[in-house]
């Protein structure tokens, strides 16, 4: 961290998006987390993503629960709405929000603590009713903000900061969520924004639950030989399966696909997700198969990266319900509250 | 691109725009740090003895430095070095104990220094030290050459200048003022090891059109002019003035016509407004002072009737391209401007003249009667001669006086010992980590956002009644301490340990500039387009690491940086690091702050 604020002149030739606005404009304020946190870059991927969507920040909510990954809305988007949650209830939180108010984008921040130990049971909820959110799992393998023990999603016989091999298995996000019907699964790295920020955009347009389990190193506690979180590891064992370019509908497609090794998809908002195969015969749209893939990969000790999983029929809690086609704030009172003679009428059906 | 060889002095240096830009490559960072730390002797003493005259320069600088000045890239306005230099001088305290000790025993070797004005002030400040003995020729009864004869008291006080002269000539300097040089041959047979011309531009250009000779009791050469001013020769002008010239000394001289009873006082010049050679300070100070400044006005004739000049007719003209990257006048075929006047100041320019100077004494000119001179040495042909100032290369400025004054001294003491003219001294460099803490560096890294300060001026109507009440009153403490925290700090270095980086992207996401990129390598002009943020000023460089591991490099692009440390502060591994390079430009005696 810093004492100082990040001084505020920017430089006069900064590129500006439809909003007229700088990528400076989505910042929030001065980082307290370590300096060299991979979350930071996270967070710094998350605003270079908006900026590029021309989205308008105050149609944004942002939402975390506990720990060092969950402080990070704070240093990014600080005109949008937020919500800080209990330890492991954000995904709760959020499926309320978005049920409540459909038209604002959801953009969910845990960690691998939040995530997969104190709140995964509220994570599988929220991926099995598809809540239309963009989660983002700042993923280091350990609990930073009490000195560095293991998390759940350490990987089995990785080495702690002072020795410990760690017995236990690890919690693979990535599986699960898979198993639990996510219609958007990736997983990226802190350390590579040219992969993470189309990720990014891609799971903001994707209407439903979309998934990016994000390695990011913990400079302080996990980044040491032996770890299989550190920055060097992951470079290391980087398994890109698929790259990919996100088209806004406005803007015309230029590139040059190979139809044999990519594949294209437009989303319901209209933007163009390409994804370029760089694993000859894998197939993103065969869950099963991505499943047994990825399994594939991190048995031989590889970590696959990249959109691992798209369902291209997106489909989010609001279909299953059927809910209202506007958020409940624009409903009139009428509306919101029927009265008497329709509560009968609805308990009668049910008689 | 290659890595940035950053161990070059001169990568560092050009980071350092201000200093960069300055003839006598004063370390101005450094001092304006010290001013904000009230140490003003110190202050002074770098400015001593970089540039000689802090106290006139801090008047009457041309200030290249400021144009170049960073924060005007970042934020409008550059920091106001000049008047900066000009508090260290208003407060530091006595510095007679740090002046050079003069040898009692010379080194048997004597050099002629001809005009006092500061080229050759600065040759002597540089070998007097050394043990040589130095004689000053000058034609006027008091040293000082220009800065005394051209800058007007109201813009320079003569206690002021008196006190750095004399720091000079209180070294035992042999003047020999009041003595004309009509000879260079004669110095030369006076046995010296050594002869320095500093006589600067002493003859203003003329103007021949109709009516010149008439009306030539009416109209004063500039430079001449202001010379009979400063000298108490001339107490008075007519009533209504016409100044001809869009220079510095154009300004000069109608505001000293203010003083001398001029009450309609206007500037005429051929040219357009932003094309004029004045500084833009300068012509505010006249405006300031109600006089109006007229531009596309070409003049044709001296108007006289019965013997008294009635006024000055002009052409008007339009400045339009003229096909090489200039302008040209084409005139607009309306009825000439006819301008009543009581007298015209001519200040259209200033030649150089060599009429003393024998043309068969192995001192060749150039065809356009200029010596010539070796620009690193200053050597003439002669290889006794050397030239210095404006009389070297043609006008400039004081700053350029005192730098051509230092590279003279280092010539001229090789030459007495022996050894050759190119063997130059290297500058002296440090380059030091300021790291005090975690978030802690020894220099104020809080990028003040406050505009530039204005320095306050004395109430018009006393200025104008007395022409040696010095019109700028300098910045207080306060302000110049508000003004030196608008420095960047350009000469704390962002020095980049490729082998530390672990590539996080944490510098790259806090700097505020966008300025740090990590990208695969390519040539300049590819990588320019590139970089996070537009890379378009292709005068400033790009620092480029060596390879990383993930086989791209980390690029910075210098233009903007704010030099705030943010880099170093996020960074996880120290691979960025805020080092301070200072840089001392070397002189004949060896001396550096």
């Amino acid at each position: 961290m810093s004492y100082l604020p990040k001084p505020s002149v920017r430089h006069p030739k900064l590129k500006r998006n439809a909003l007229g606005l700088t990528h400076r404009d989505y910042e929030g304020n001065l980082s307290t987390l370590c300096a060299g946190c991979g979350h930071d870059s996270i967070s710094a991927a998350i605003i270079q993503s908006c900026f590029e969507m021309d989205l308008p920040a105050h149609r944004i909510a942002k939402l975390s629960g506990i720990g060092c990954s969950s402080k990070t809305p704070t240093y990014f988007l600080g005109q949008s709405h937020g919500f800080n949650t209990v330890h492991g209830r954000m995904p709760s939180v959020a499926t309320g929000a978005s049920l409540a108010n459909r038209d604002l984008i959801y953009i969910g921040v845990s960690g691998d603590g939040d995530t997969a130990s104190i709140g995964l049971g509220q994570f599988s909820h929220a991926v099995r009713r598809q809540t239309n959110m963009l989660y983002i799992v700042e993923n280091n393998g350990t609990y930073g903000l009490t000195k560095g023990q293991f998390s759940a999603t350490n990987d089995y016989g990785s080495k702690a900061k002072k020795g410990a091999i760690n017995p236990y298995q690890a919690i693979d996000l990535v599986s699960l969520a898979l198993q639990l019907g996510a219609g958007f699964v990736a997983r990226s790295f802190s350390g590579d924004k040219t992969q993470l920020i189309p990720l990014i955009k891609a799971g903001i347009s994707y209407r439903g639950f979309a998934l990016i389990d994000c390695i990011s190193p913990c400079v302080t506690f996990n980044n040491h030989d032996g770890s299989k979180k550190s920055f060097d590891y992951v470079r290391e064992h980087n398994h890109a399966m698929l790259k990919t370019d996100v088209i806004p509908e406005k803007e015309q497609i230029t590139a040059e696909y190979d139809e044999g090794t990519s594949v294209s998809v437009t989303l319901h908002d209209g933007a163009n997700i390409h994804l370029r195969k760089l694993d000859a015969d894998y197939d993103p749209h065969d869950r099963v198969a991505a499943l047994a893939h990825v399994q594939k990969v991190q048995a031989e000790g590889e970590i696959p990266t990249g959109l691992i999983y798209l369902d291209r029929e997106e489909s989010d809690l609001h279909e299953i319900l059927n809910t209202a086609a506007v958020p409940l704030n624009a409903l009139d009172s009428d509306r919101l509250c029927p009265g008497e003679a329709q509560l009968a009428e609805i308990n009668q059906a049910l008689r | 691109m290659l890595p940035t060889d950053i161990t070059d002095p001169s990568y560092f240096h050009k980071v350092v725009d201000c200093q960069w830009a300055c003839p006598a490559h004063t370390p101005v960072p450094e001092y304006i740090r010290l001013i904000a730390d009230e140490r003003y002797t110190d202050a002074y003493m770098i400015n001593w003895v970089s540039n000689v005259f802090p106290g006139v320069l801090g008047r009457t600088c041309d200030r290249p430095c400021e144009p170049a000045c960073r924060r005007g890239r970042t934020h409008e306005k550059p920091v106001a070095i000049c008047r900066l230099k000009r508090v260290a001088a208003d407060y530091r305290g006595d510095i007679s104990d740090r002046l050079p000790e003069i040898p009692v025993q010379k080194n048997g070797k004597r050099i002629a220094l001809i005009g006092a004005g500061p080229a050759s002030l600065t040759v002597a400040r540089d070998l007097m030290p050394l043990g040589y003995e130095c004689v000053l020729f000058d034609r006027e009864k008091l040293g000082g050459g220009m800065m005394r004869s051209q800058i007007p008291s109201f813009r320079l006080p003569a206690s002021v200048l008196d006190e750095e002269v004399d720091m000079i000539l209180d070294m035992g300097v042999e003047c020999r003022f009041g003595e004309y040089v009509d000879s260079l041959k004669s110095v030369l047979n006076e046995s010296f090891d050594a002869v320095f011309v500093g006589t600067g531009a002493p003859r203003g250009r003329d103007l021949q059109i109709p009516g010149r000779e008439e009306a030539a009791p009416f109209i004063s050469i500039g430079i001449d002019w202001l010379a009979g001013v400063a000298f108490e020769h001339t107490d008075t002008i007519g009533k209504r003035v016409i100044v001809l010239g869009g220079g510095n000394t154009a300004m000069d001289c109608c505001r000293t016509a203010r003083r001398l009873g001029g009450e309609d006082v206007r500037v005429v010049v051929r040219s357009g407004f932003d094309e004029m050679k004045a500084s833009e300070w300068e012509k505010e100070d006249a405006i300031a002072e109600d006089i109006p400044i007229f531009n596309n006005h070409v003049p044709k004739e001296f108007v006289v009737e019965d013997g008294k000049l009635k006024g000055v007719r002009f052409e008007t003209v339009n400045r339009v391209p003229d096909g090489k990257g200039g302008l040209t006048s084409v005139p607009t075929g309306q009825d000439p401007v006819f301008m009543e006047c009581d007298h015209v100041l001519l200040a259209i320019g200033q030649e150089n003249a060599f009429p003393w100077i024998e043309r068969d004494i192995g001192l060749t000119f150039n065809e356009w009667e200029m010596p010539v001179v070796n620009e690193t040495t200053l050597q003439s042909t002669h290889p006794k001669v050397f030239f210095g100032g404006d009389a070297a290369l043609g006008p400039k400025n004081i700053i350029w006086a005192a730098a051509h004054g230092h590279q003279a001294a280092i010539s001229i003491h090789n030459l007495c010992q022996g050894i050759p003219l190119t063997d130059r001294p290297p500058p002296t460099v440090t380059l030091a980590s300021q790291k005090m803490g975690i978030h802690e560096w020894s220099y104020e890294n809080d990028i003040a956002n406050a505009q530039r300060f204005v320095v306050p001026h004395a109430e018009k109507e006393k200025a104008l009644k007395d022409r040696k009440l010095e019109v700028e009153l300098g910045f207080d403490e306060e302000l110049a301490f508000r003004e030196a925290a608008r420095c960047l700090n350009c000469d704390v270095q962002t020095v980049f340990d490729g082998p530390k980086c672990i590539e996080c992207d944490s510098c790259v996401d806090i700097c505020p500039m966008d300025c740090i990129s990590f990208v695969p390598n390519g040539t300049e002009d590819d990588l320019r387009t590139r970089l996070n943020a537009p890379a378009e000023n292709a005068e400033q460089e790009l620092y480029v690491s060596p390879e990383l591991k993930t086989k791209r490099v980390m690029v910075k692009d210098e233009d903007l940086c704010l030099h705030c440390g943010m880099c170093a502060e996020r960074c996880p591994t120290a691979a960025w690091d805020m080092q301070k390079f200072l840089y001392n430009e070397a002189q004949a005696n060896g001396s550096s702050v």
